[in-house]
């Protein structure tokens, strides 16, 4: 009752007992202090929700609630469980995750739409008297207005505005760009749609409705493995982490586990009490390093010599001296590894040419559908050259042969994997591979043999249909001479030794990363006996680490390599486990319709981002890689040697690459006047782009008409976190404050781009608006126009996948938005009504012109088998086969709202798909009537299902998607029995009638159903597992063979070295100059190769602002250095160091610490620029982020398209935004600078 | 004036002590701490504090004998008024220095430590003034005092005090030509009775005394139950027994209705 009147009992004894002899007593004190605490833990209500970012966790979380607001947040517990023998997955989420709710409340927060003011008094001024869109062109159109807010981007100055007057000038801005420019210069970027598919949705749905551009971001980000479309056809396919604890060995490959896989960590810790043995390979001690029996630490950035040597010894010692029966029979089922190549003649020298096809021979071996498309090999048993079933010429165009059965049409064949044998040859020829261990620069060790390597091959003589007789040797007698391996026809660079320093042996691999042979040797044959004896329960779990090096195709190829010679890939426990972001958005088809609008039109436009941004922050015009550079010595004559800008104008003409802006002229002009001339747009485009009338935008990215002009950055932090080249962006994008110290190709006086036309004075600031949505300030805010306050995590209803696990998880409004915030689908929502009132003023129902790559998937992929360029007349121009596409689409701008919140009547007319399978889907559309309802106002969305809610648009992408809705999942997988010719359907029907709902997953986790656009299957037998569905189904993969496909015949891929994996170091990007160190050439410092791995003190790349995590590091921005180099550059821990380069400078405390390697600098991903960064000494301004000292440096192999597997697909094929390959100088700063004085744009200063 | 300061003054402050000091405690038991700031910097805090603390409970019991001590008392032992004010001198000098350097070291640690200053109230800055300013004032008396060691002066703040305690309507009249020094201190230390509920001077209160002298057990069990188990009742007898009616037992060992 009363706390003191309690305590005021002192002659009455407290003690009713005594226990233990009197060590212990029973008192009957008053408990009433305990309530506090039970108080501090009460709460109203526990609702279900996770976080929304690219950590892969997707974690099951209890949002805990009292009197309206967040608490806290706890893992939840209520996960199905697994099958016997297997633990379960929970529980889930780490201490990062934790710390979430701090956000909601925290000083960070944008509370209200804010706009910069000196973009707000000039909107003002000319709103008082004009229309929306007229005020926006009168802004835009006074220089000295537009440069008021450009140029004070990131310097603050923010007001407060209302959701109406925010949102009317981002619609303002739109029109205007769209009537002015075209539509496809209103960009908009947001990432990892599995993060929150309905977010990401809302924000493309606008945009594929406007006819604005959709930006790709798993290439950008340099996640996407280039390798991974190059052998299977598939942008990535990985086992869930529960198949850990199938695998027999599991080799961890520059991927931390414990620290950026935390929630999934147990089942490697338990796998390991199973017996399993476990390598780590990192150059740094990392927290997964202290889990392996064995740990390597190779040089970081040579990875692929390490795993070439390993393939050295298990082809060696399982291939070729022992045929270990398991390995050979997958490799003659499932490889490539069978099938011909011709060997070109060139100057009397051999080279490994293209695969042969069907229609090399006479008759085309009795194929008349896509000859050219079929590979061919030898059977065994008839001695005969034969085209196996399953390549992709069978894959269109005919039905039932597109399979792996051990067939050929209807015989039976057994493919003859090698000729080795005497009877299987004709003669034995030198083949020339080239090298390029002898290219590496700064303190990579360079080796001195030749830069070609003339190796011994078996070969046969065949005549061709032409008559002319070719020399045709097997992948695998290739690939074994690739390795260095003497198979008894002896000759020059190939050995029986491992001890001879020759490519690719273990003692030439110790040299090269450090790693000593015995190791290699060790782990290379644990790994192959181990796959061996279960079957392929090997398993290589890797990731960003490695793949953000320019030569990430080798590091991965090398790898890959191995896992296919031990037949480890589609087996349970086995296989690549390439872990680095949220890739797998597990509904996918589901939600293409809803997220791109394909609903209402097709086809939408995407744009692979790598290349944009490449162009448009005009990284292009400071390049310091030139083409020849990397070109194989062995390359076929032709002009290669050209700038990469150059390559990527060229495969964006022959329809390769996507290009935004498309056109020059805008898109909406072109429709009209192609409607005038009542031409199909495609011949109309196809004329004039030959006449020259028209023009790609491509060519010219600085000409004013061909600038990015809106950009809408959500669920991102594109300037805090992954813009490579973040200092350009500033410069060129932004036009504000930077510090790049690089002059470009103009001023250095170095070799120009051919291609395209270059402009003396470079433009600064492009953007004439910049849309940043988030919840909290971040780096990406600080720099925008207008800053849109969203909900967080935990305020929105939304789904969230990952590849760690089969579940689908919701994300739910504990409690509505805080402030003035909206969650994002009714931020775009409100956008598109905006527009859709002001659009009329300039826009009404217009025409307008899409342009289209050739594309995976569809019939486009088997385009172009010869490269051939229609501006150069080695062809003519045909839109979707010699140049892209160009479609019509109808654009009813002041229905867009409508649009946007309804469902459109092209499912029911054309159906649903994804992967190169289509299906109806009409019935799924009828539920969603019955479950949304049915818009009831007049307009073209009548009597169309509604989409008001962000839960309607759930429902629409679980309704719609095989792997939450049964029915669909048994529809499509009838479908993929056509091309096949055989029965998968029973994969799904047990699923029949599983259709999941928004409020199910809101009740617990629920998996998946097994979907033919995965190739894993969910079992009670088996983990999910890719490559599954290839090697038991028999599906074959999406490439040119249908096999996984180790060599890589495209005539690109030849010329830069890469028909087969090999090592290539890290390229010599120049960024470290001596003129950059005058300014105090004594001070001491040292030159470091610039590393950015994920971190432990952040919400995976992003959240580091939170404090709680704060707290537990240095609080602000830190680099890793060796205790040696730090020695060198007289640094102690915890000094403030500065790291730059020609890109720019940036300014962290430096960590000095024993388990990082010599020769590297860490600075852990993502750190903001807004938290305790001080001024940089060099640049005047303050220090930047980790992408302050990195450009994207485009690589040409990835721009090839048209060609089975190599074709574009969104975030599937195309440029990769690698970084690992700089270098920086770091020194100590004298002093340290804030900055902390107000900032003065020039407008305020003159007034 | 002086009828305020002295007459009435002590009661508003004693009153506010007393009402303030249970309120705090019934409303917010948990703010009933000493803030001690030992977590963030151990050094100088050892010294400073015990100096500090010896020194300023050698005070506080000297004044409470001092003064409220009847003078009869005094007689009867036949302690002369000028042996007991010499003795006040010494004692409560030696006392005071002893304070004053403790207050001191822990002033410049509260100071000039930038993660204590940051974590300081305003209460917790102020009241170490405060008592440092008196503590000057205090040991400033005994110039005062020196210039007549009959103890004369003595007794009349030992008149106005028991005279303040047994309410008593005239005793501010006992001080009224006493010297400013002694009037200032005389008010700061009422004043300083006035603010002990608002800031962390509250945990004079508290003494652990129960830990020393109640707690023979390292383990203790705070029971909901008003009265010891009864012979049977207890989990180690029903373990001990092999099987008697289970349901009784489990009876037992749920809180009687009503307790």
């Amino acid at each position: 009752m009363s706390h003191l009147l309690d305590r005021l009992n002192f002659f009455r004894s407290k003690e009713l007992e005594q226990f233990s002899n009197g060590h212990g007593q029973v008192t009957r004190e008053s408990r009433d202090w305990e309530d506090v605490y039970r108080n501090r833990w009460r709460h109203d209500k526990v609702v279900r929700s996770t976080h929304g970012v690219n950590c892969t966790g997707s974690c099951s979380w209890k949002i805990y609630v009292k009197s309206g607001i967040v608490t806290w947040e706890t893992q939840q517990t209520d996960y199905p469980r697994t099958r016997a023998g297997l633990p379960n997955h929970e529980p889930r989420g780490c201490s990062r995750g934790a710390s979430y709710s701090w956000y909601l409340y925290s000083a960070n927060r944008v509370k209200n739409p804010l706009i910069r003011g000196s973009l707000m008094r000039a909107w003002r001024k000319l709103r008082d008297t004009m229309q929306p869109v007229a005020a926006w062109k009168a802004l835009q159109e006074d220089p000295i207005l537009r440069a008021s807010y450009v140029e004070t981007r990131g310097k603050g100055g923010f007001v407060r505005a209302t959701w109406d007057e925010a949102t009317e000038i981002v619609a303002a801005a739109n029109a205007y760009t769209t009537k002015t420019y075209g539509p496809d210069r209103v960009f908009g970027f947001s990432p990892i749609p599995a993060m929150s598919m309905v977010s990401y949705a809302a924000g493309t749905r606008y945009l594929s409705l406007l006819g604005g551009t959709c930006m790709s971001f798993y290439d950008w980000y340099c996640d996407l493995p280039p390798a991974s479309p190059q052998t299977w056809g598939e942008q990535t396919d990985v086992p869930e982490s529960a198949d850990w604890y199938n695998a027999g060995f599991l080799l961890l490959w520059g991927s931390n586990v414990p620290q950026t896989r935390t929630p999934d960590a147990h089942f490697y810790t338990e796998v390991r009490y199973r017996g399993t043995k476990s390598a780590v390979v990192s150059p740094d001690y990392s927290e997964a390093s202290k889990f392996g029996d064995i740990w390597l630490n190779p040089q970081a950035g040579t990875d692929a010599a390490l795993s070439m040597a390993m393939g050295h010894v298990i082809l060696r010692e399982y291939h070729l001296d022992r045929q270990a029966e398991y390995f050979e029979d997958y490799a003659r089922k499932y490889t490539d590894m069978p099938m011909l190549v011709r060997l070109d003649e060139a100057d009397g020298n051999l080279v490994p040419g293209r695969l042969l096809r069907a229609s090399d021979f006479d008759d085309a071996l009795g194929e008349d559908n896509n000859p050219d498309w079929k590979t061919v090999a030898y059977d065994e048993a008839s001695g005969r050259i034969v085209t196996p079933n399953g390549s992709i010429g069978f894959r269109w165009g005919e039905e039932g042969k597109w399979n792996l059965e051990e067939h050929a049409g209807s015989a039976a064949t057994r493919l003859r994997l090698s000729q080795v044998l005497d009877t299987d040859h004709d003669e034995v020829v030198g083949v020339r591979f080239p090298y390029f261990g002898g290219a590496a620069s700064g303190n990579f060790v360079r080796c001195d043999h030749p830069e070609v390597l003339t190796r011994d091959v078996p070969a046969r003589r065949v005549t061709l249909a032409n008559g002319e007789e070719a020399l045709v040797a097997t992948v695998f007698d290739l690939f074994c001479a690739n390795y260095g391996l003497d198979r008894g026809l002896g000759g020059q660079w190939v050995t029986t030794s491992y001890d001879e320093d020759m490519p690719y042996t273990p003692a030439w691999a110790e040299k090269i990363t450090g790693v000593a042979r015995e190791k290699i040797i060790a782990v290379a044959r644990e790994f192959a006996s181990n796959a061996e004896k279960t079957q392929g329960k090997s398993m290589v779990i890797l990731g960003a680490g490695l793949n953000h090096w320019y030569h990430m195709d080798m590091n991965y190829r090398g790898i890959i390599n191995m896992l296919v010679m031990c037949g480890c890939i589609g087996q349970e426990g086995g296989g690549w486990s390439h872990y680095v972001g949220q890739e797998k958005l597990r509904p996918q088809t589901g939600w293409q319709p809803l997220a791109f609008a394909l609903d209402w039109n097709r086809p939408p436009r995407h744009m692979n981002s790598t290349s944009a941004w490449y162009a448009h922050t005009d990284q292009w015009r400071y390049e310091t890689l030139r083409a020849g550079e990397i070109l194989s010595p062995t390359a076929p004559e032709g002009d290669w040697d050209v700038s990469l800008i150059d390559y990527n104008i060229r495969a964006e003409r022959m329809g390769w690459l996507p290009s935004a802006p498309q056109l020059r002229t805008n898109p909406l002009e072109v429709g009209k006047a192609a409607k005038e001339a009542g031409k199909d747009v495609k011949d109309y485009v196809a004329e004039r782009l030959k006449s020259g009338e028209l023009e790609m935008s491509s060519q010219d990215p600085d000409a004013p008409e061909n600038w990015p002009r809106n950009l809408f950055v959500w669920r991102s932090n594109l300037l805090g976190s992954s813009g490579k080249g973040h200092e350009y962006f500033l410069k060129h994008l932004l036009g504000t404050d930077h510090g790049v110290m690089g002059k470009d190709l103009g001023e250095e006086g170095g070799v120009m781009p051919k291609e395209v036309r270059w402009h003396d004075e470079a433009p600064r600031g492009k953007l004439d608006l910049l849309v940043t949505i988030d919840f909290r300030m971040s780096t990406t805010a600080v720099y925008a126009d207008v800053v849109l306050p969203t909900a967080s995590w935990y305020e929105k209803d939304d789904m969230n996948t990952s590849d760690m696990h089969p579940f689908i998880h919701p994300l739910q409004a504990a409690v509505d938005p805080a402030y003035e915030s909206r969650s994002d689908w009714d931020i775009f929502k409100s956008i598109a009504k905006k527009f859709s009132e002001v659009a009329p003023e300039v826009l009404g129902v217009e025409t307008d012109v899409v342009q289209v790559p050739l594309l995976h998937d569809t019939a486009g992929e088997l385009a172009q088998a010869e490269v051939r360029d229609w501006k150069k007349g080695e062809c003519e121009l045909i839109p979707g086969r010699t140049a892209p596409n160009y479609v019509a689409v109808e654009r009813d701008y002041p229905n867009l709202y409508r649009k946007f919140t309804s469902i459109g009547p092209l499912l029911e007319k054309l159906g649903n798909g994804g992967k190169g399978i289509t299906w109806q889907t009409g019935a799924e559309v009828r539920h969603l009537r019955d479950l949304n309802g049915e818009v009831q106002e007049e307009g073209p969305s009548k009597g169309q299902p509604r989409l008001e809610t962000a839960i309607d648009a759930a429902e629409m992408i679980l309704m719609l998607a095989p792997e939450t809705n049964g029915e669909v999942a048994v529809k499509a997988w009838e479908q993929l029995e056509k091309p096949t010719g055989r029965h998968h359907a029973h994969l799904a029907e047990g699923a029949h009638h599983t259709k999941l709902r928004f409020r199910d997953i809101a009740a617990q986790p629920r998996k998946i159903i097994s979907s033919p656009t995965w190739s894993g299957i969910e079992s009670e037998e088996v983990c999910y597992n890719a490559g599954y569905t290839n090697v038991h189904e028999l599906i074959p993969w999406r490439t040119l063979t249908g096999r996984q496909q180790l060599y890589q015949d495209h005539l690109w891929m030849r010329a830069f070295g890469e028909g087969f994996a090999g090592y290539r170091p890290p390229v010599d990007l120049k960024t470290v100059t001596e003129r950059l160190n005058d300014d105090a050439p004594d001070r001491a410092h040292v030159v470091l190769n610039f590393i950015t791995p994920h971190q432990k003190w952040g919400i995976h790349s992003t959240y580091t602002d939170n404090l709680l995590m704060l707290t537990l590091n240095r609080g602000g921005p830190v680099v890793w250095m060796s205790e040696v180099d730090a020695q060198k550059a007289g640094l102690v821990d915890n000094d403030w160091v500065e790291a730059f380069n020609i890109n720019g400078a940036l300014t962290a405390r430096v960590v000095v610490s024993q388990r990082i390697k010599e020769g590297t600098l860490f600075m852990y991903h993502a750190q903001e620029k807004i938290v305790n960064t001080p001024g940089s000494e060099k640049t005047g301004h303050r220090g930047g982020i980790h992408n302050s000292v990195t450009r994207a440096t485009l690589k040409p192999t990835h721009m090839i398209g048209g060609y089975a597997q190599l074709s574009y697909g969104f975030n599937y094929y195309g440029t990769v935004g690698s970084n690992r390959d700089e270098f920086v100088i770091v020194r100590k700063m004298k002093k340290v600078d804030w900055l902390d004085q107000p900032a003065t744009g020039k407008v305020e200063a003159a007034e | 004036m002086d009828y305020f300061l002295f007459g009435i003054y002590p009661y508003i402050a004693t009153a506010v002590l007393l009402v303030g000091s249970i309120a705090r405690y019934e409303r917010d038991p948990f703010t009933w701490k000493t803030s001690s700031s030992q977590f963030l910097r151990r050094k100088q805090l050892i010294w400073g504090s015990i100096l500090f603390h010896v020194g300023v409970l050698i005070i506080f019991f000297g004044h409470l004998i001092g003064l409220l001590t009847p003078l009869w008392v005094f007689d009867l032992l036949g302690v002369t008024h000028g042996a007991k004010q010499l003795l006040a001198v010494v004692l409560g000098g030696f006392a005071g220095v002893m304070a004053l350097v403790g207050g001191g070291m822990l002033f410049h640690r509260r100071w000039t430590d930038p993660r204590i200053r940051k974590t300081s109230s305003f209460a917790d800055i102020a009241i170490l003034v405060l008592l440092l300013v008196q503590l000057v004032l205090g040991l400033g008396t005994i110039f005062v005092s020196a210039q007549h060691l009959d103890g004369h002066e003595m007794t009349k703040f030992m008149a106005w005090a028991q005279g303040i305690a047994t309410f008593q309507p005239g005793a501010a009249a006992a001080i009224a030509d006493s010297a400013l020094i002694f009037k200032l201190h005389i008010f700061l230390g009422l004043t300083i009775f006035l603010v002990f509920p608002f800031t962390r001077l509250v945990h004079m209160l508290s003494i652990p005394i129960r830990y020393v002298t109640l707690r023979p057990g390292y383990q203790i069990v705070r029971s909901r139950r008003t009265r010891p188990l009864a012979e049977g009742e207890r989990a180690r007898d029903r373990v001990a027994r092999p099987t008697p009616a289970k349901a009784p037992a489990a009876a037992a060992a749920r809180p009687e209705p009503g307790e």
